[in-house]
């Protein structure tokens, strides 16, 4: 424990370190993946290829990738691009198939009504079928948000700091502390996002069913202070 | 005044939804195109605004041949209302309201402010207006659905079965009004339905569609009524089996005593009057 106390400052510069390689990767997954999601709906012949070929990419071994990358985009091979790079083809295998699913399930009703009073067909996708999606995109975000902040660590062996370092020095070194250090740090890590991620689905899309459960509890509330 | 010149509609896996159809719908008055499923009345409708494109004939509006002007604007001055009230459930009422003045320009309090006004119109609680669609019954968020039809103060509203999915004490409800605001706006109304009591209730004229968009009639409520000649209209309307056939009884007082052909009491005619304007 000793050791977890004496490099505080280790472990918040490493955690910061962390998650600027893996938020990164979520944002482009999330911005690639829907333009890519809109044609496989559109073009109903690529969806199947597109879907099944970018969840393919997932099966990508992380290692392999993370040293071929430099030859394929001619960064150095320490450099913390390689990382962001590859946990966006990661994310974009979980996302890509989410977002197609997620844009798919907007009601044809709302659609029609929507171009009925005239929206525009670009005008339409993003004031109407994204929000709408919003929800079950969120879902998809948080999985690649878990997803990134635990395959960050794997840069470690490639000599990239990150939370990872904690847990290969402490192996290399034999310290308890420090793999520990890593293994919760990774853990909260990811807990924190996901948690700071459902709070802005509840802010952005106060609409939605699922985050309207403050509503009943208010009212409940003004019913008892009525009462009294 | 909207008219239809020989429309038809053919859909590229040949089915054929409308065959050479021609209406005139003249200014501020209420079109109802009665039919069954399937006999191309939305179809009919959506020509109006473009969202379907006719195969053969024409459409114009104030005699300007439609296929000549932008979609999107042309949707933009142009109500619409729909079944399930097609509202975007993302957006609180008063800005679903607004929706249309705001994509024609206005300014977010501008439309806003007209969204309240139109909300009184329909006669909605403006308390109403910060919830979102999900939170309202099927009728108010029927009524706002009119509103935002309404919102643009276009010169034609187009209603695709409206009031189809309100239970029928609300659908009556819903229909009076409809009659009250048109006495006030006097807009132009296509209104698509398959109840004929609403057709009977709201319609300036009446066309009775069969399947592929054939006229089996067309005229006033009276003048379908009073029409026993084509078998296939006299049975859409329940002519033939007396359903709507009335029989009056003079009471001791001198009233008329109106019962239907169940021998319910409907109604009675006051002595003094001898008014049978109404079908």
């Amino acid at each position: 424990m000793s050791w977890i106390l004496e490099n505080l400052d280790t472990i918040g510069e490493l955690t910061l370190v962390h998650l600027a390689l893996s938020l990164p990767a979520v944002v482009i997954a999330f911005l690639v993946s829907i333009p890519l999601a809109w044609i496989a709906n559109r073009i109903r012949v690529l969806r199947e290829p597109l879907l099944t070929g970018t969840g393919l990419l997932y099966a990508v071994p992380s290692l392999p990738l993370f040293i071929l990358l430099p030859a394929l985009v001619g960064t150095s091979v320490r450099d913390p691009l390689n990382v962001v790079i590859a946990l966006s083809i990661f994310g974009l295998a979980l996302m890509v198939r989410s977002a197609a699913e997620a844009l798919d399930a907007v009601t044809d009703d709302v659609q029609t009504s929507a171009t009925a009073i005239g929206f525009s067909r670009v005008g339409r996708f993003f004031a109407v079928e994204l929000s709408l999606a919003g929800p079950a995109l969120l879902a998809g975000v948080r999985v690649v948000c878990v997803s990134s902040i635990s395959l960050v660590s794997v840069s470690a062996v490639l000599g990239v700091n990150s939370l990872g370092s904690l847990f290969t020095d402490g192996f290399a070194r034999d310290i308890i502390g420090s793999i520990l250090a890593g293994i919760v740090m990774t853990v909260v890590l990811a807990l924190i996002c996901d948690l700071l991620l459902v709070l802005a689905g509840r802010l952005l899309m106060p609409w939605n069913k699922n985050a309207a459960t403050v509503r009943p509890r208010l009212r409940k509330r003004r019913t008892q202070e009525a009462a009294a | 005044m909207i008219e239809f010149r020989q429309v038809g509609k053919t859909y590229p896996d040949g089915t054929t939804a409308v065959e050479e159809f021609s209406l005139t719908v003249p200014s501020r008055s209420t079109a109802v195109l009665l039919g069954s499923s399937g006999c191309g009345k939305t179809t009919l409708l959506r020509m109006v605004n473009r969202m379907v494109e006719p195969s053969t004939g024409s459409v114009l509006i104030d005699e300007e041949d439609i296929s000549g002007v932008e979609p999107v604007a042309l949707r933009r001055r142009i109500g619409y209302v729909m079944q399930h009230s097609g509202l975007l459930p993302h957006r609180r009422v008063i800005d679903n309201i607004a929706t249309v003045p705001r994509l024609n320009g206005a300014s977010r309090a501008d439309a806003r402010k007209r969204g309240y006004e139109l909300m009184e119109i329909v006669g909605l609680d403006a308390k109403l207006g910060l919830r979102y669609p999900g939170q309202l019954s099927g009728g108010q968020q029927q009524r706002v659905g009119v509103a935002r039809g309404l919102a643009a103060d276009p010169n034609i509203l187009l209603m695709d079965e409206p009031f189809g999915a309100v239970d029928p004490l609300v659908r009556v409800e819903l229909q009076r009004e409809l009659a009250r605001v048109q006495e006030e706006l006097k807009k132009t109304i296509i209104f698509v339905t398959h109840d004929i009591d609403e057709a009977l209730t709201l319609g300036d004229q009446i066309v009775v569609l069969k399947t592929g968009g054939a006229v089996a009639a067309s005229g006033t409520p009276a003048e379908l009524l009073s029409n026993r000649q084509d078998e296939f209209v006299s049975r859409f309307l329940g002519l033939d089996s007396g359903a709507r056939s009335l029989s009056a009884e003079k009471t001791d007082d001198g009233e008329l005593l109106i019962s239907d052909a169940q021998g319910r009491p409907l109604g009675v005619v006051p002595a003094q009057t001898d008014r049978a304007d109404r079908p």
